[in-house]
C-alpha cells in the first residue's frame, strides 16, 4: 500500500525527516509516535504533498507507484486522506456543499457519475449516524464555530464519506474529551477492513487504548528507531522516550 | 488541471487581451467639449430648449470644477477635450456565429449564456427562430398593460417632457459632482422607467433590458420613478465581458421612491479590465447612483456584483427622507491583476424610523486594489435611525489589497449603529484542505468566494444569482498558482 524509502525531507530549507524508512500492507494499522518536533506531521504533510515541504531525497510510492510528483488533489483522488490536527475553517460554505463536491470530484475520477442532491443527503444521513453527528452539522459552515470534538468527528464523517485506502490520522486525539475520542474510535474501528490501512500520528498512548495498532514506529529526530507492536506503546507510556535516544 | 481546462483558460487569458471589438460605423463629432458640441447633441436628440439650457449651466458648472483626487485609485490624467462626445454607433452586423471570435463564444459558454442571447450579444443578425424584436414587443405589451413606461431616455423627453423635467436632476443635480456634472452636460441616453400609483411591475425588468441592451453610452443618464404604492426590479448589465471603445464611463442613476414604494436596482458589470498583465486599455467607471425614499414607507435597495473595468469609482447611495424608510446596500466587488475599485455608499437619513443595511463584500486578487468607502449619516430630525454595516474583505495572493474607510456622522442621539468588518486571505491552508479531499484549487477558490458572497447573491434575481456564481469563478481564472 505505502512504501517509503530512504525518505529525506523538510520544509524551509531544514531538513526534518532524516531517511525514514516504512511499509504499511494493505489492512494493517500502524502508529506513529514521537515527542513534539520530531517530524511526525512533516511526514504527514509529505504524504499529503503539502506545498512548501521538500524531498531531497528517497521515494513514496503508493499502490506501487512514485507519487512525489502528485498535487496533493490526485493522492487524495487515489486514496490517501488526512484527518487535519487543526481542521481548517471555510466561512459560508456549507458542510453539505463541501463535502459533495469532494465526494462527487471523488466519483467522477473513479468514472462514476456524481450523486445528485437527494443521493448524497441520503447516504451522508448514515454516515452522520456512525459519529453521532446531528444533521444540523450539515448547515454550517465548514468547521465554522466547531468545538474541538466537533472538528475532529467532521474529520472523520470526511473520512467514511469518502473511503479513502489509506487514512492519515494526524493527532486525531489532541482536543477531544473522553467521549468525543471514544466516537472517533468507533467511527476508525469500524472502518477498518483488509484493505485500508492505517498511520496514526500521536503524541500519547491514549488514542492506541481504542484504536489498536499492528505496529508501533517510534519517531525521534526524522528517524524510526524503534518499531514494535501494540505493547510498544504501553512501553513508551510508561518509560517515556529518553531511553531510545542515543 | 486537466490539459483540456488548461487550453479553455489560456485562450480566456487571450481573449481579454487581444479579443473582441466590435466593428463600427458610426457617426462620430470631433474630439472636444464647447457648447457649440453641446448644442449639437442637443439638436441632434430634438431637444426641447429647456434641456439644452440645462446642460448648457451643467457644462459651465463643470468648468469650474476639479476632478475629484481623494479615491484610492490611480489612473493617468484624462484628456476631457481628446473625447469625442458624440458618437451614434452602428453595429455591423455578422452573418453567424461563425464569424465571431471562437474565444469571446467560448467565455459566453462558460457563462452559460443561450446560443441566441450569445448572437445577440456578439452583435449576429437573429434569425426568425428567436426574434428579439417580436420579443421584446411582447413585453413591451404586458408592460403597456400595467400602465408601465419604459423606454429609452431620449423617447422619454419626447414622449413624457413633463415627467423628465420635474424630475432630471432631482437626486443629482447637475452641481453634485464632477463626472455627474459632465454628464449633466454631454449624456447621449439611457433608460426611463416609470411605475404608476399601485402598480407591482409584471416582470423583472432584467429580462427585457437584457435582451435590447445593444449600446450602452458613455454617458448614460437613467431616472427610475417609482409612485406611490408601486415596486420595480430593474437590473442594469450582463455577466458577459463587454468592451468599448470608449474608456470612460461616467453615467447618471436617479431612482425616486414615492410612498410605500420599493425600487430594487440591481447591477451586474463586466466591463473589460484591462491587459491582464498591464492594465492598460481597461474601462474607467466613473458613475454616480442615488435614490431617494421621497415619503414615508418607501424602499430603495441597491445590489451590484462588479467584477469589470480598470478603476471603478462608484458609490450608490439612499436618501432616507420619509419617515419608515428603507435603504439597503449590497455588493460585491472584484479587483483581479491591475484592477482599482474605490467603491461603497452613502446613507443619509433624515425621516424617523429610517433603517439602513450595508452589506459590502470586496474581492482583491493578483494586484488588484480595493477600498470600501461608505458614509452613514444621521441628521438631527432622524429619531430611532438605524443602521446596520458589514464590510468583509477577502484577499487571494500576497499583491493585493483591500482597504476600509467608513465614515459614520450621527446628530441624533436615538441612533443605532452596528459596523462589522473583517479582512481575510485565502489561506495556503484553506487551498491544502480542499486540495486533500480532492478539490482542486479553482474549485477551491470558487467555493471559498461564492460562499463568501452568499449574503449578497441572494439577493439578486435568481437567474442573475446563478450567473454571477459562474461569473466569479471566470474573473478569478488563474488567481491562484
Amino acid at each position: 500500500m505505502l512504501d517509503i524509502k530512504n525518505l529525506h525531507a523538510g520544509v524551509d530549507g531544514k531538513e526534518i525527516l532524516k531517511g525514514l524508512n516504512l511499509s504499511i500492507n494493505p489492512g494493517e494499522m500502524h502508529a506513529i509516535m514521537g515527542r513534539n518536533g520530531s517530524g511526525k506531521s512533516t511526514l504527514a504533510n509529505v504524504i499529503t504533498g503539502r506545498e512548501d515541504y521538500t524531498v531531497s531525497k528517497g521515494d513514496i510510492l503508493f499502490a506501487g507507484d512514485s507519487i512525489l510528483d502528485w498535487s496533493p488533489e490526485a493522492r487524495s483522488l487515489a486514496g490517501i486522506f488526512m484527518s487535519f490536527q487543526y481542521p481548517v475553517v471555510i466561512p459560508g460554505v456549507n458542510n453539505t456543499y463541501f463535502l459533495k463536491a469532494a465526494l462527487n470530484a471523488k466519483r467522477k475520477h473513479a468514472g462514476k457519475k456524481g450523486l445528485d442532491a437527494a443521493g448524497f443527503l441520503k447516504l451522508i444521513k448514515e454516515k452522520l449516524i456512525e459519529v453521532s453527528m446531528d444533521p444540523k452539522y450539515l448547515q454550517r459552515a465548514v468547521n465554522d464555530g466547531f468545538s474541538g470534538g466537533e472538528k475532529k468527528r467532521n474529520e472523520i464523517l470526511q473520512m467514511l464519506t469518502l473511503e479513502p485506502t489509506l487514512a492519515i490520522l494526524d493527532e486525531t486525539d489532541s482536543g477531544l474529551d473522553i467521549d468525543a475520542l471514544k466516537i472517533v474510535a468507533d467511527g476508525v474501528n469500524r472502518y477498518r477492513n483488509a484493505d485500508r490501512s492505517f498511520l496514526v500520528i500521536t503524541h500519547y498512548q491514549r488514542l492506541l487504548k481504542y484504536i489498536e495498532p499492528d505496529f508501533v514506529h517510534v519517531l525521534i529526530d526524522g528517524q524510526i528507531v524503534k518499531s514494535g507492536g501494540k505493547e510498544l506503546a504501553l512501553e513508551l507510556e510508561e518509560k517515556g522516550y529518553n531511553w531510545l535516544e542515543s | 488541471m486537466s490539459n483540456e481546462q488548461q487550453v479553455i483558460d489560456e485562450s480566456l487569458k487571450k481573449d481579454y487581451a487581444y479579443g473582441f471589438v466590435t466593428d463600427i460605423e458610426s457617426e462620430t463629432l470631433p474630439p472636444g467639449l464647447n457648447d457649440d458640441v453641446i448644442r449639437t447633441i442637443s439638436a441632434i436628440k430634438e431637444e426641447p430648449e429647456w434641456l439644452l439650457e440645462w446642460r448648457l449651466k451643467a457644462y459651465r458648472h463643470w468648468l469650474k470644477m476639479e476632478e475629484p483626487k481623494w479615491a484610492k485609485v490611480v489612473y493617468p490624467e484624462i484628456d476631457y477635450q481628446a473625447i469625442s462626445y458624440f458618437s451614434a454607433p452602428k453595429k455591423k452586423e455578422l452573418a453567424s456565429l461563425d464569424e465571431v471570435d471562437p474565444e469571446l463564444l467560448a467565455t459566453y459558454t462558460k457563462l452559460g449564456i443561450p446560443l441566441e442571447e450569445q448572437k445577440m450579444l456578439s452583435g449576429v443578425a437573429v434569425d426568425a427562430v428567436f426574434d428579439s424584436v417580436s420579443v421584446a414587443t411582447t413585453f413591451k405589451e404586458e408592460l403597456k398593460k400595467a400602465g408601465v413606461i419604459f423606454g429609452s431616455f431620449s423617447e422619454a423627453v419626447k414622449n413624457y417632457p413633463e415627467l423628465i423635467k420635474k424630475y432630471l436632476g432631482s437626486v443629482v443635480p447637475y452641481t453634485d459632482n464632477y463626472y455627474a456634472a459632465l454628464n449633466s452636460a454631454v449624456f447621449t441616453d439611457g433608460s426611463f422607467v416609470y411605475i404608476p400609483k399601485g402598480v407591482k411591475c409584471p416582470m423583472e425588468l432584467s429580462t427585457y433590458f437584457r435582451i435590447n441592451e445593444a449600446n450602452t453610452g458613455q454617458f448614460e443618464r437613467t431616472l427610475i420613478i417609482a409612485e406611490e404604492g408601486s415596486h420595480v426590479s430593474y437590473l442594469e448589465g450582463c455577466t458577459a465581458p463587454q468592451r468599448d471603445e470608449n474608456q470612460l464611463h461616467a453615467a447618471v442613476v436617479e431612482l425616486v421612491a414615492h410612498k410605500d414604494a420599493t425600487i430594487k436596482y440591481s447591477t451586474v458589470q463586466n466591463w473589460y479590465p484591462g491587459h491582464p498583465e498591464t492594465g492598460a486599455g481597461g474601462i474607467y467607471n466613473f458613475v454616480t447612483k442615488r435614490g431617494i425614499c421621497l415619503e414615508e414607507n418607501s424602499h430603495i435597495s441597491w445590489t451590484q456584483v462588479e467584477t469589470g473595468s480598470a478603476v471603478t469609482w462608484k458609490y450608490p447611495s439612499c436618501i432616507l427622507k420619509g419617515d419608515n424608510s428603507v435603504g439597503e446596500f449590497y455588493s460585491v466587488a472584484v479587483t483581479n491583476n491591475h484592477q482599482q475599485a474605490d467603491t461603497g455608499t452613502k446613507m443619509i437619513h433624515l425621516g424617523k424610523n429610517t433603517k439602513s443595511t450595508i452589506i459590502s463584500k470586496g474581492i482583491s486578487a493578483g494586484q488588484g486594489q480595493q477600498t470600501y468607502r461608505g458614509e452613514v449619516k444621521i441628521m438631527k430630525g432622524a429619531e430611532n435611525a438605524r443602521n446596520f454595516s458589514q464590510c468583509d474583505s477577502i484577499l487571494i495572493g500576497e499583491k493585493c489589497g483591500a482597504h476600509t474607510f467608513p465614515y459614520i456622522d450621527v446628530r441624533n442621539p436615538t441612533a443605532q449603529m452596528e459596523h462589522e468588518a473583517t479582512t481575510s486571505n485565502i489561506g495556503e491552508d484553506q487551498l491544502f484542505y480542499c486540495n486533500q479531499r480532492g478539490i482542486s484549487s479553482e474549485d477551491a477558490v470558487s467555493m471559498i468566494v461564492n460562499g463568501f458572497c452568499k449574503d449578497v447573491f441572494k439577493e439578486l434575481p435568481m437567474e442573475f444569482a446563478v450567473e454571477a456564481t459562474k461569473l466569479m469563478e471566470v474573473s478569478l481564472e488563474g488567481s491562484i498558482g
